[in-house]
């Protein structure tokens, strides 16, 4: 049984929560399963081995840094390949987001492994991993098994706890990779954040997200009236983010926020899945939509099915007299 | 220059999703469709064809699936795609993300495109990696859930959404690239485009014929398998409000948020 290699993402300095999460579920697995969590980071001289070293604590045993370019797939999967190729690791882990996805499915390629996404759980049967991955909307648990030399597992956003003090600094392996020539056909212009306003959304207690069914970039202000008069802030979808309606700081799920608050009040938000892994923690959720099929209602304690256009300003108007009285 | 669309046909959104007990696959059957998610991609390679900023000859849909799949090129085609490819075989029924992105890199590599475009993801699979697959097969540089492409010196300016923001990457050609939904509003097809689409020439492929390894794809060549399914922890359904009296709508919501003491 070879080890398992957990991909580590970083910004600026500071590594991904998620990424945590995943060395962190590895840690546990390979505890079960008599082997050994390493993790591996490529990117530049924000890598301190200050930095790197904390990953001990999470339960890596090594860290593979490699020097190469940031926020892209291809030199990971490059990366990944040599290290797995000289060490034997068995399974692969990642934390979800983005650029695991990519990675993971490539990697899959390349070594001809198994590739599970959106996985929730991971368990151990017989000496070896099985995830499992809920498919349909949710509606049912998928477990995979996995054949040959590599499993690949790619987790949801916020599925694998983040667990510290688990152990000492991890040892740095520092190691040359010669990236393929394809991989540096791609370059990083401009990387992260950009698109509107700097807005704090993860201390609030209540949040009124908005999404397409809000018709058009002025529909927010229905949003933030309720939001006003509740005392909360305001959140988004990717798709009106992308829309350029609402800034990316305010963007919950994925690739965006995960938040936790007392209360969620979706308007015109359809509940994707990539939407719903920010939000379903959440104390209370409501949700307003005129589709009653909208998947939303399936993990909303309190759904309407209306148009938010008529019930948004009543809403507000109530909630204003409410606490008037 | 050519760019190879992939396409996929899916169950209409309408019809409940099940898994068929008897396989433990995916139930297929019943109303099918174009993969919504595809039609920005055949809209993202109808645009660079217009723009004229490279020289697109050619805009071939591809692909894998099985008979009924014809359908999902005849509605690529009548949205502007000039040909079509459809890789059917028995041997690939069954085959897992990684074997799928496999067989569709083999057929890739007979038709040799400067520039590959796929959906976000597909309705059906919920899975949105497919594109990197393709790539490392086909050694490639590739970019998922781009929303803006540009041509920046013969190579491609893309923007896309990552965990940090928005990134913008270079990408030199051939590369392959999966477009998001917010790249832009696809068209709609003419009467005559889809009354001219099954009039345009699609090409059948066999696994053999594009030099597909067969003990690579299919249920039996994929590494990952997946079955024993199970219902996920269950949740207290929530109360559901139909609005038909919108001040008593409020009302009750009110009375709802002020019993959770959240108002
Ligand atoms: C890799 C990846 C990452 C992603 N990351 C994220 C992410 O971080 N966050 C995120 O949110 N999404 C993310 N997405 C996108 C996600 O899949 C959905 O496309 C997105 O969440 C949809 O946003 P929406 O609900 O605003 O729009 P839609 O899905 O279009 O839903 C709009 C809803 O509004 C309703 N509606 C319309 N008019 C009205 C009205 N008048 N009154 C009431 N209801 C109305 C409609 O019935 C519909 O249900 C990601 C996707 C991928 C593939």
């Amino acid at each position: 049984m070879g080890g398992i290699l957990v991909y580590v993402l970083h910004y600026e300095g500071a590594l991904n929560k998620n990424s945590l999460g995943a060395v962190s579920e590895a840690a546990k697995l390979a505890g079960e399963l008599g082997t050994t969590a390493d993790a591996i980071v490529v990117g530049g001289a924000d890598l301190t081995p200050e930095l790197l070293g904390t990953l001990g604590d999470y339960g890596a045993s090594k860290v593979y840094k490699v020097e190469g370019p940031e926020g892209l797939a291809q030199p990971v999967i490059d990366a990944m390949d040599k290290v797995i190729g000289e060490n034997g690791h068995s399974y692969v882990i990642f934390g979800g987001g983005l650029l695991g996805f990519e990675i993971g499915a490539g990697l899959a390629a390349r070594r001809q492994a198994g590739v599970t996404m959106e996985v929730t759980g991971v368990v151990v049967e017989g000496g070896k991993l099985v995830a499992e991955r809920p498919i349909l909307g949710d509606s049912q648990i998928s477990r995979s098994h996995y054949q040959g030399d590599l499993g690949i597992i790619i987790g949801r956003i916020n599925a694998f706890e983040v667990k510290g003090g688990q152990g000492g600094a991890a040892e740095i392996v520092d190691t040359a990779v010669e990236f393929s020539p394809w991989s540096t056909q791609a370059s990083m212009v401009q990387r992260g954040e950009q698109r509107g306003a700097d807005v704090n959304i993860e201390d609030a207690n209540v949040l009124v997200a908005g999404g397409r069914g809000l018709g058009k970039a002025e529909g927010f202000q229905l949003c933030e009236d309720l939001a006003g008069v509740l005392g909360g802030a305001v959140a988004a979808t990717r798709a009106v983010v992308d829309a350029g309606w609402y800034p990316y700081a305010a963007q919950i799920g994925q690739t965006g926020k995960s938040v936790a608050p007392k209360l969620y009040l979706a308007a015109g938000i359809s509940g994707a899945i990539q939407h719903k892994v920010g939000m379903q923690a959440s104390e209370n959720i409501v949700a307003i939509n005129k589709d009653a099929n909208a998947p939303i209602f399936e993990f909303s304690d309190l759904g309407i099915v209306g148009d938010l256009n008529k019930i948004l300003p009543k809403l507000t108007e109530a909630v204003k007299a409410k606490k008037g009285g | 220059m050519k760019i190879c669309v992939l396409v996929k046909e899916v169950p209409d959104a309408a019809v409940e999703k099940r898994i068929d007990p008897s396989t433990g696959r995916m139930d297929r059957s019943g109303e099918k469709n174009l993969n919504p998610y595809d039609t920005h991609a055949i809209e993202a390679a109808m645009q660079l064809k217009e723009g004229g900023a490279l020289q697109i000859d050619e805009v071939v849909a591809v692909t894998m699936g099985p008979e009924t799949a014809v359908r999902a090129l005849h509605k690529a085609v009548s949205l502007g795609a000039d040909r079509s490819l459809h890789l059917s075989d028995d041997a690939l029924a069954g085959s897992d993300v990684a074997a799928t992105g496999y067989a569709l890199a083999k057929a890739l590599e007979k038709e040799q495109p400067d520039i590959v475009l796929l959906g976000q993801q597909s309705d059906d699979g919920e899975c949105y990696t497919i594109g990197a697959v393709v790539a490392d097969h086909l050694r490639a540089p590739s970019l998922t859930q781009v929303i803006k492409l540009d041509v920046v010196d013969g190579g491609l300016r893309c923007e896309r959404q990552a965990e940090y923001g928005y990134d913008t990457v270079q990408v030199g050609l051939p590369a392959v690239i999966s477009v998001g939904d917010a790249i832009n509003e696809p068209r709609y097809p003419s009467l005559k485009a889809i009354m001219g689409a099954k009039k345009k020439p699609l090409e059948k492929a066999a696994a053999g014929d594009v030099g597909i390894d067969t003990s690579l794809v299919g249920a039996d060549g994929s590494r990952v398998q997946c079955g024993e399914f199970k219902a996920p922890p269950a949740k207290s359904a929530g109360t559901i409000i139909e609005d038909e009296d919108t001040d008593a709508t409020v009302e009750q919501i009110v009375a709802w948020l002020d019993e959770r003491k959240l108002i």
